[in-house]
């Protein structure tokens, strides 16, 4: 598994260059550049700030040279946010997105596989109709808008939380950002678990099992979760990813440090570093997930081997 | 009594008193800045987000009243010589910088130089340029920083040379371009010395957290020289763009101030929190650049007077905005100081609309357009939903002329790049003043300027070009006499309007919703609320 999991990180080092490329090339050829307000600025200070930031180099020459500071693991500096190198926001953004990812994360996993354990078992009856019901609001609303609607009920009319805004260490801050975060999730893990627990709760050695005599919690519990649990897993490392890189909406609603608005800001206002800064994490976060999945997999269904 | 009911009672004590002594010991104003600071140091600010905060930790030799009006700052008094062109200022006693080092004259000297210093790259050094010597300097014309016309006479004198008399100086040292900054640490850490953990300011408050994408926290300084006075202990400046959820969080009393709201929501706050919305005419314009370098069909005035005269101005601010923006023919908006008391105001504005579109479409016909042979085109705008509105309006009220609007819209930094290139036909802009005079918009229009072989029309999107026009901006320029100044730039106005040299939609408002609990608010056509003037109350 170790020599499987080395090859898979040596094959991820040529997608990650080309991606870095490919991302340096089409941002540059964008249109709008970083100094692109409102309002012109003189000549001498746009000149002297290209300068500042290589920009006045031919595109090729400003590749390499970002190409061999991110070799020895400099971001280089934020164009936009005077003063905050790429690594410094990544460093305050990243702690926060993860802890709002990871808190989703596990809460959706718990709540979906529960909920779509017990909409399997219940299948047809009226606690699967309220699950089902419960899972299509999560899934069918947009963040942004349950964003807002879970603001204005739960910060503004019953003022049970905050409505935004972030303190250090306060978790009631993360509430109804984790919530709007998590529902849909759960609601997807829901719907994977029911519709896999049905498919083998029909198969013959549950069936067999049932025919020993055993009780259904027990059949459920030691037969039927563990290879009901194959498509929810898979799930679960695009799920995650989608979490830590998907939480823009809550981020810009709820007012939050994340990197999601770090990242889009700064495509928004052409902050070329932070831009990249950002999709670099992000592309190590999926291949990262992506392998770790892959390894879990392995472990749940022993048929899969590695090749 | 058992134990543990008499220890509930004593915790239960201990913490209440321990709410109400930090209740008491500190009143904390949570202000809803908008956009991200970019920058803390006011040599690179540009917004009114960044102003908020650096207004209130740095104070310049003027500093602004509750209403915005220019007073005394760290400097106590000042004299003018007789031709205006020299301004000698005297610093307060005790003040200093929050390491406890004195504010001195070299700190201004040293802070102009550096605004100036092309190394710097400071976006609005142009401000500053009535200074003897400033634009030279900042163009790399004269590369000694020394020549500069500020000058130390000691540590509590400052001397400012002017090029020329400039009516509307004193009103410019209140901006944050002519703050001091500390010598002594700029020297030794450079830029870096607006870090948290290196940043000292000579204000009312002091910078004590900057976290970015949420909020910048400052605390008052006790070395303040009017500190006494000063009531607010603490300041969030809360970065959220998102309007409405801006609205929602003040709804529930977690901001105490709003400096944007959606407008459709104005007549709900007038309905359900009466009072507390303050929609103040802002020095500003919103309007629509018009392509007019040669070749370019926005070149014959013909169409541009009959674009420019369909318009329904009267039906954007109360209806498609909804909250009353003043309709604009003009280019100088209303309350802008060393300016004529009448405003421009076309004959055109007065006649019936229906008679407005019949010569607009004689013009069309002169101009060899009509419905046999539409004109098409291209209307950018930057992404808001607002310009989007307005955009569509806009295209409505053309198409009797037989003009067909194709809608384009980009995000900022997209649609500027565009109209600095000339890459349009009829685009989007808008101005707010960074001074008060009316020079501040009138220089939209100016030639551009030849650089390398090419001309430079900085914010003249339009390439608007007319030498009278040019001719009397330059006379204004150098004219002492404030009343035949502002005749001469009401002059260039006309020329330029009657030319329809762009076309004006409407005058900004400034769009405010402050909590009740907070005092010492003055609605104001700069709307600057410096946070030393209010106080808060439980």
């Amino acid at each position: 598994m170790l020599a499987y999991a080395f090859r898979r990180v040596l094959s991820a080092i040529p997608i990650a260059l080309i991606a870095v490329t490919a991302c340096f090339f089409i941002l540059r050829l964008a249109p709008g550049g970083p100094f692109d307000g409102e309002r012109a600025l003189p000549p001498t200070v746009l000149a002297n700030l290209r300068a500042h930031y290589n920009l006045d180099q031919p595109l090729i020459v400003q590749y390499f040279l970002y190409v061999w500071r991110l070799l020895q693991g400099d971001l280089g500096p934020s164009m936009v946010i005077d003063g905050f190198n790429v690594s410094e926001l990544i460093a305050i953004g990243f702690p926060f997105t993860l802890t709002m990812a990871l808190s989703a994360f596990v809460i959706a996993t718990i709540v979906g596989m529960i909920a779509g354990m017990v909409a399997a078992a219940y299948q047809n009856k009226w606690p699967d109709y309220v699950l089902v019901l419960g899972v299509m609001i999560g899934v069918l609303i947009p963040n942004f808008l349950m964003a807002a609607l879970l603001q204005l009920w739960f910060g503004v009319y019953l003022k049970w939380v905050p409505a935004g805004g972030w303190v250090s260490g306060s978790w009631v801050h993360l509430v109804l950002p984790v919530t709007v975060l998590a529902w849909p999730h759960a609601g997807r893990i829901s719907r994977l678990m029911r519709g896999s627990m049905i498919e083998t709760l029909g198969t013959n050695y549950v069936r067999t099992a049932r025919a020993k005599g055993l009780g259904e919690r027990l059949v459920l519990m030691r037969h039927a979760i563990k290879p009901a649990l194959l498509p929810v897993v898979s799930y679960l490392g695009p799920g995650l990813s989608y979490l830590l890189t998907g939480s823009l909406a809550v981020e810009q609603v709820f007012g939050l440090p994340g990197i999601g608005k770090y990242f889009v800001t700064a495509a928004l206002n052409r902050d070329y570093g932070v831009v990249l800064g950002t999709t670099i994490l992000y592309m190590f976060i999926i291949l990262a997930l992506n392998l770790l999945v892959d390894l879990v997999y392995a472990w749940l269904d022993p048929r899969v081997r590695y090749r | 009594m058992k134990f543990t009911t008499a220890f509930k009672a004593v915790a239960t004590a201990g913490v209440m008193a321990l709410l109400m002594s930090t209740a008491a010991s500190a009143v904390t104003l949570q202000l809803h800045n908008g956009g991200d600071p970019g920058t803390l140091d006011p040599h690179k600010a540009s917004g009114d987000w960044e102003n908020r905060v650096i207004g209130d930790y740095i104070e310049g030799l003027l500093t602004e009243s509750p209403s915005a009006e220019a007073i005394p700052g760290q400097a106590e008094s000042w004299d003018i010589s007789e031709d205006g062109t020299v301004y000698t200022f005297h610093l307060r006693d005790g003040i200093a910088w929050s390491d406890g080092t004195p504010v001195t004259a070299g700190d201004f000297v040293f802070a102009f130089q550096r605004l100036f210093d092309p190394k710097t790259a400071a976006d609005y050094a142009y401000l500053q340029f009535p200074i003897k010597n400033a634009e030279k300097i900042n163009s790399g014309t004269i590369a000694e920083l020394n020549e500069l016309g500020v000058k130390a006479i000691d540590d509590k004198t400052l001397e400012i040379t002017l090029e020329a008399s400039t009516p509307f100086f004193l009103e410019a040292l209140t901006h944050y371009t002519a703050y001091p900054v500390p010598k002594h640490l700029v020297e030794k850490v450079g830029d870096d010395w607006t870090k948290v953990e290196n940043i000292i300011g000579n204000g009312p408050y002091l910078i004590k957290e900057w976290l970015p994408g949420s909020y910048v926290r400052s605390e008052k300084n006790a070395d303040y020289y009017d500190a006494s006075n000063v009531k607010i202990d603490e300041v969030f400046y809360h970065v959220l763009e998102d309007q409405a959820a801006a609205l929602n969080r003040y709804r529930a009393g977690e901001f105490d101030i709003l400096t944007d709201f959606p407008s459709d929501q104005y007549q709900w706050l007038q309905d359900n929190m009466p009072g507390q919305a303050h929609v103040t005419p802002f020095l500003g314009i919103y309007y629509y650049v018009l392509n007019q370098e040669e070749g370019e069909v926005l070149s014959d005035v013909r169409i541009r007077e009959a674009l420019s005269t369909t318009v329904v101005r009267d039906v954007i601010g109360p209806d498609i905005l909804g909250t009353g923006e003043l309709p604009a023919y003009g280019w100088v908006p209303p309350g802008t100081s060393n300016y004529v008391e009448n405003a421009y105001h076309p004959a055109w504005a007065d006649t019936p609309y229906e008679e407005r579109v019949e010569k607009a479409k004689a013009l069309m016909t002169e101009a060899g357009y009509g419905p046999d042979k539409p004109l098409t085109l291209q209307l950018r705008y930057n992404t808001n939903d607002n310009h989007q509105r307005i955009a569509v309006a806009l295209a409505a009220m053309w198409e009797p002329l037989g003009v067909k609007i194709e809608l384009f819209n980009a995000e900022t930094a997209v649609h500027y790049d565009a109209l600095r290139a000339g890459d349009f036909q009829v685009g989007r802009a808008g101005w707010l003043l960074d001074y008060n005079d009316p020079s501040n918009t009138l220089d939209l229009l100016k030639d551009g300027v030849d650089q390398a072989g090419t001309i430079n029309w900085g914010n003249n999107y339009g390439r608007y070009s007319n030498d009278e026009f040019n001719a009397l901006m330059v006379q204004a320029s150098t004219e002492l006499d404030l009343v035949k100044r502002g005749e001469l730039l009401a002059a260039a106005e006309k020329i330029a309007m009657d030319e329809f040299a762009a076309i004006p939609i409407y005058w900004y408002v400034s769009k405010d919703v402050v909590s009740p609990k907070i005092s010492g608010f003055e609605a104001n056509p700069k709307n600057i609320f410096r946070t030393r003037w209010l106080s808060k109350s439980e």
